[in-house]
């Protein structure tokens, strides 16, 4: 860890700890650390573009990832979900090192995640983009389908259960059948959050959600996290550049900057913090409020 | 943003839609496999041997389809399974004495492992390089089949020559109209269960990795086996077809299943509609007549009759002969989706 980090207000494991009792009052949610970041650094060629950086992300947590251009928010999502594998330190998910894990496990792990400029299937309707979220619940193979045994039946029965809960939830069911090409830009946006939440995560991985969507649709989906977070008991990890939104919906704040942590706390408090708002304005801005 | 009453009552009138849809599905299947029986008695000797030839060739195509329509991995050596299916339903016949109908599990088998054991490499290259993998495997084949080591089971270039199977249990049927039925149940069998596979997890699986493999794979898909499993299961489908063929011509030898074959399938493939599994059909049938009316045409220049209808098919319906059926079935059921007033547009955009 930085020495930088310890000017944080509210340093790591005391502040997971403090906003689980706040929690608690609600709803019970477990006291550990669903993610873990230990120390991850990774470097391409030359370029260090993380190092050191360390965080926990708590079960039921909405945890925010800011930092300017560059600053290694993108490369650290990339390293937990699999794409990068980081060359220092480890990432732990719920007691598992996913620096070991095959990509495509991570689902079943209980890993979703949402692309930062839409993937979804194109040529597919609503309904099946979103129930390819639920692959990895399903057991049956090749023979099982082709010969549609009752297996088959009972775990299509339940993809498409928890298929219509969330088509109305996201208000997806008029258009469930319509290939997802047709769908205008946030509505898009919506059927990925679908097809990532169908999968049942315990863990959401966000990059950039509110990319290319108008102030009300920002609205409409910071409103739209929480009712996941809260109706789905999953902690959501965002990587962000729109700030009123992480700060709105987050319950902490992790602030990097050329890959190292900067600031974490709560999103005041990293909003207030001097090297944030020098990462962001410069360095007069900094002398100005210290 | 959670709840607008109108939404929800909307909803609640797509099902009954789809089921008007699907019903109307079903009727059309089955008239269509009515009038393939009734084919049995309606047409005889070439004509019914052509109609054998078209589903014979519906289930090659169907197994092209399924890895690279559905898949979306290119094949342009699926002659090569063809050919190993009739080779091997041919071997047990004449070496092992098995039953012409006991080939076809035999022949599945082969061509699903030999589709397996290929797919374990060529499918970690992808895109064109597979395509060229593929097209390698169809150029080597037939040199394979003549190799003198295998003479005493190949035949070499001469071949082997099959017995036309007659029809069983004192049936009154010529042996042209039974193998015409035992091929139709074959295909049918074939296409369900295609069907089946493509309608549920494993389909989905597939068009997700077509569309966008990075994504698949974060929702669980283990990318390199699904396609080298897709591989197999579309070996097996076109084995199963060429061990008919060989059943239906009574004939394999080296030099019927040259790379045109393959390209043969290909054509039947775009022609007919990609990723569409009735698209199979119709591929079949332009491949199998389309020669024949090309040549009524211009007797002196067939081929390139042939190639301007092709251009013609592939510039008028670029989604193939399904995709414009599917068209055309869109546009007269779009009246009545205005008229149940399912917005396009729900967004806030």
């Amino acid at each position: 860890m930085p020495a930088r980090a310890d000017q944080t207000p509210k340093h790591r494991g005391a502040g997971c700890r403090q906003r689980l009792l706040f929690f608690a009052a609600g709803r019970a949610f477990r006291m550990s650390a669903l993610l873990e970041i230990r120390n991850v650094g990774i470097r391409f060629g030359g370029i260090v573009a993380l190092s050191g950086v360390s965080f926990e992300v708590c079960a039921g947590e909405i945890c925010g990832l800011i930092g300017p251009n560059g600053s290694g928010k993108t490369t650290l999502f990339n390293c937990i979900s699999g794409i990068y594998r980081p060359s220092k330190g480890d990432i732990v998910f719920n007691g598992q090192n996913l620096c070991t894990i095959a990509r495509h496990r991570l689902a079943a792990l209980g890993i979703g995640r949402t692309f930062q400029n839409l993937a979804l299937f194109r040529t597919m309707s609503v309904s099946e983009n979103i129930l390819v979220g639920a692959h990895h619940f399903g057991r049956t193979g090749f023979i099982a389908n082709a010969l549609c045994l009752p297996r088959v039946r009972r775990e299509e029965d339940d993809a498409q259960r928890r298929l219509v809960e969330l088509l109305e939830l996201l208000e997806l069911a008029a258009v469930a059948a319509e290939p997802v090409a047709n769908l205008p830009f946030a509505m898009q946006k919506r059927v990925e959050l679908a097809r990532a939440v169908i999968g049942g995560p315990k863990l959401l991985l966000m990059d950039e959600p509110a990319g290319g969507l108008n102030h009300s649709e920002v609205d409409v989906l910071a409103e739209l996290i929480r009712t996941l977070r809260d109706r789905f008991q999953m902690s959501i990890l965002l990587v962000e550049h729109h700030m009123n939104l992480v700060m709105r919906i987050s319950d902490r704040v992790v602030a990097l900057e050329f890959g190292m942590k900067i600031a974490e706390g709560s999103p005041q408090a990293v909003q207030n913090h001097p090297e944030v708002i020098r990462a962001y304005l410069g360095g007069r801005a900094h002398a100005a409020v210290a | 943003m959670i709840t607008k009453p109108g939404l929800l009552a909307q909803t609640a009138r797509i099902p009954e839609r789809n089921a008007i849809v699907w019903r109307g599905a079903i009727v059309f299947k089955l008239i269509g496999l009515a009038a393939a029986i009734a084919a049995t008695f309606v047409f005889s000797g070439y004509h019914l041997f052509q109609l054998t030839m078209v589903i014979i060739y519906a289930i090659a195509i169907l197994g092209l389809n399924i890895v690279t329509g559905y898949s979306g991995q290119i094949s342009l050596g699926h002659g090569a399974f063809y050919a190993i299916g009739a080779y091997v339903s041919a071997i047990l016949m004449t070496q092992y004495n098995l039953p012409y109908w006991a080939t076809l599990p035999a022949a599945a088998l082969v061509c699903a492992i030999v589709g397996f054991a290929i797919g374990l490499p060529a499918l970690r290259l992808g895109g064109l390089y597979l395509a060229l993998t593929t097209f390698a495997l169809a150029i080597t084949l037939p040199q394979i089949l003549k190799y003198r080591a295998f003479e005493d089971w190949t035949g070499g270039v001469q071949g082997i020559v099959l017995a036309k199977p007659d029809a069983p249990f004192g049936l009154p049927l010529s042996a042209d109209q039974w193998l015409y039925l035992f091929s139709l149940a074959v295909g049918v069998v074939a296409f369900v269960l295609a069907r089946n596979l493509l309608a549920g997890r494993i389909g989905r699986a597939m068009r997700a990795v077509r569309d966008h493999p990075i994504a698949a794979e974060a929702m669980g898909v283990h990318l390199a086996l699904l396609k080298t499993k897709t591989f197999a299961v579309s070996a097996l489908f076109t084995g199963v077809a060429g061990a008919l063929g060989a059943i239906a011509v009574q004939y394999v030898a080296p030099d019927s299943f040259s790379v045109f074959l393959s390209i043969v399938l290909f054509v039947g493939l775009v022609v007919g509609g990609v990723a569409s599994v009735a698209g199979a059909v119709f591929g079949a049938a332009f491949v199998v007549y389309m020669p024949n009316v090309a040549e009524k045409i211009s007797k002196a220049a067939p081929d390139a009759i042939y190639g301007i209808i092709l251009i013609a098919i592939l510039f008028f319906a670029p989604s193939g002969v399904a995709g414009a059926l599917a068209r055309i079935a869109e546009r007269v059921r779009g009246k009545d989706r205005f008229k149940d007033g399912i917005p396009l547009q729900g967004g806030t955009r």
